[in-house]
C-alpha cells in the first residue's frame, strides 16, 4: 500500500499504526456431503457471502457456495447449520 | 474454493460427536442440530471434561441427542428423563446432569416429573426443545401445540390453550429461566454456560422449526421460512415476568430472554447439609 497523501486534510486522519492493523477475513469450508440443503446459513449470513448452487451432493441436495469476498469471518454459518457441515475459520490478512 | 471433502477436514465440535452414528436423522429445516452444536460449543468454551457430565433423554426427536454426543448419556422411556436424572445426581454428585429432551416428552407424558423437579430445585439443568407437535410420531397435537394450529390430530384447529412454559417452571420453582429460539444461537449458548456453572434447577425452553410436523399444515412453509419468522416477530426482553412471555403464531410476538435467576438452597445442598446433621446428632 502507498504512503498516504500527508495534505492538511488527510495527515491527522491516518492513524499511527495503520501498517500494523490487520483486516479479519474468514475462510468457510462447506462439509457438502453433510448438507441437507435448509439455506439458514444462505439467509441468515450478514455480508451474504454463501450462495445457492445449481450442483447436486450424494443426498441430492444443492449445498451453497463459498464467496470469500466480502466474508469477515463472524462465524454464524457454522452456528446456524444444524448439520455441523460447515467449519468457518478466522485468518487476518494484511489491509491493501 | 473453499470446499473440501469430508476425509480432509475436521469439524471442530468433532471430538463431541459420536461419528459411526453420523449424520443425524434430522428433517432438512429442523433446528434440533443447531440447539445441539449450541449446547456442544457451551461445553466446549466451558473447557468441561467429557466425563464430568452426563445427558439424559427421553423419547422423540429431540431424544436422539443423548445418543449423538460422546459423553455419558442414557437414552429413557418416554417421559421419564427427569427421575433417571434425579437418580443419577443422587448417586453421582459431583456431576453434572443435563436433559435434553422434547416439548411432549418432559412437558406433557413428564409433566408431573418436571413441575416436581422444579418444586425441589434439584440440580439439574433441563434443555427442552418446543416443536409444538409430536414431531417423530407423525405430528399429532401436545399440550404446547398454539391455540388454532393445525395437526394432523387437529384438522380443524386446535380447541385447547396451550401452556407457558417458562411460566410454568417459575412458578413451579425453576431457579434459572430462559427461553430462545434457536435463531439466537449465540444468545443460547451463553444461557447454556450460565446454566452448567450455576446449582439448582435450570430450564431453558429452546423453540425450533419443524417444518414436517408443524410448518406444513399450518402453512407456514419450510423450516427456512420459519425461521424467517422468528427474525421478524422476536423481541428480546430479559428479566420480564414470564407470565407476560407470550408465544404467539397468529400476529403476536415470541418474547424471548432470560426470564429468571434467582438464588435459593438448592436439593443436593440441603441433602447434604441434611445428612451431616443427623450423622452428628
Amino acid at each position: 500500500m502507498d504512503e498516504p497523501k500527508k495534505n492538511s486534510e488527510t495527515f491527522w486522519r491516518t492513524p499511527l499504526d495503520y501498517k500494523e492493523i490487520k483486516k479479519r477475513k474468514g475462510e468457510v469450508t462447506i462439509i457438502e456431503d453433510l448438507c441437507k440443503g435448509c439455506g439458514f446459513c444462505i439467509e441468515f449470513c450478514p455480508t451474504e457471502s454463501l450462495e445457492r448452487s445449481d450442483k447436486l451432493n450424494s443426498k441430492g441436495y444443492h449445498p451453497p457456495v463459498f464467496n470469500p469476498e466480502n466474508c469477515t469471518g463472524c462465524g454464524f454459518c457454522e452456528r446456524v447449520c444444524p448439520e455441523f457441515a460447515i467449519i468457518a475459520e478466522k485468518i487476518e490478512v494484511e489491509v491493501k | 474454493m473453499g470446499t473440501k471433502t469430508r476425509e480432509k477436514i475436521e469439524h471442530p465440535l468433532s471430538k463431541w460427536i459420536r461419528e459411526e452414528r453420523w449424520p443425524h436423522i434430522w428433517c432438512s429445516g429442523c433446528g434440533l442440530g443447531i440447539a445441539m452444536s449450541s449446547f456442544l460449543y457451551a461445553l466446549e468454551e466451558l473447557k468441561i471434561d467429557p466425563k464430568d457430565i452426563a445427558i439424559i433423554s427421553g423419547i422423540g426427536c429431540t431424544g436422539r441427542i443423548a445418543g449423538y454426543i460422546r459423553v455419558d448419556s442414557y437414552h429413557t422411556t418416554h417421559g421419564r428423563p427427569i427421575p433417571f436424572a434425579i437418580g443419577l445426581k443422587i448417586a453421582k454428585p459431583e456431576m453434572k446432569i443435563v436433559v435434553f429432551s422434547g416439548d411432549g416428552d418432559i412437558i406433557a407424558i413428564g409433566g408431573n416429573h418436571f413441575i416436581h423437579a422444579a418444586r425441589r430445585n434439584m440440580d439439574l439443568i433441563v434443555i427442552c426443545v418446543n416443536n409444538f407437535n409430536y414431531g417423530m410420531t407423525g405430528g399429532q397435537f401436545g399440550p404446547t401445540t398454539p391455540y388454532k394450529a393445525k395437526t394432523t390430530t387437529t384438522p380443524y384447529g386446535n380447541f385447547e390453550f396451550p401452556f407457558n412454559l417458562p411460566y410454568l417452571a417459575a412458578s413451579a420453582g425453576a431457579t434459572f429461566v430462559a427461553r430462545w429460539t434457536v435463531l439466537h444461537a449465540y444468545n443460547l449458548r451463553q444461557s447454556i454456560k450460565k446454566a452448567l456453572q450455576r446449582d439448582g434447577f435450570s430450564f431453558i425452553e429452546v423453540i425450533s422449526p419443524c417444518p414436517t410436523g408443524f410448518g406444513r399444515p399450518n402453512k407456514i412453509g419450510e423450516g427456512l421460512d420459519e425461521m424467517k419468522y422468528y427474525k421478524e416477530k422476536s423481541v428480546v426482553k430479559n428479566g420480564i415476568d414470564p407470565k407476560d412471555a407470550e408465544l404467539s403464531f397468529h400476529g403476536g410476538n415470541i418474547i424471548v430472554g432470560e426470564f429468571v435467576e434467582i438464588e435459593k438452597p438448592s436439593y443436593m445442598q440441603i441433602l447434604k447439609e441434611s445428612i451431616s446433621q443427623i450423622k452428628e446428632g
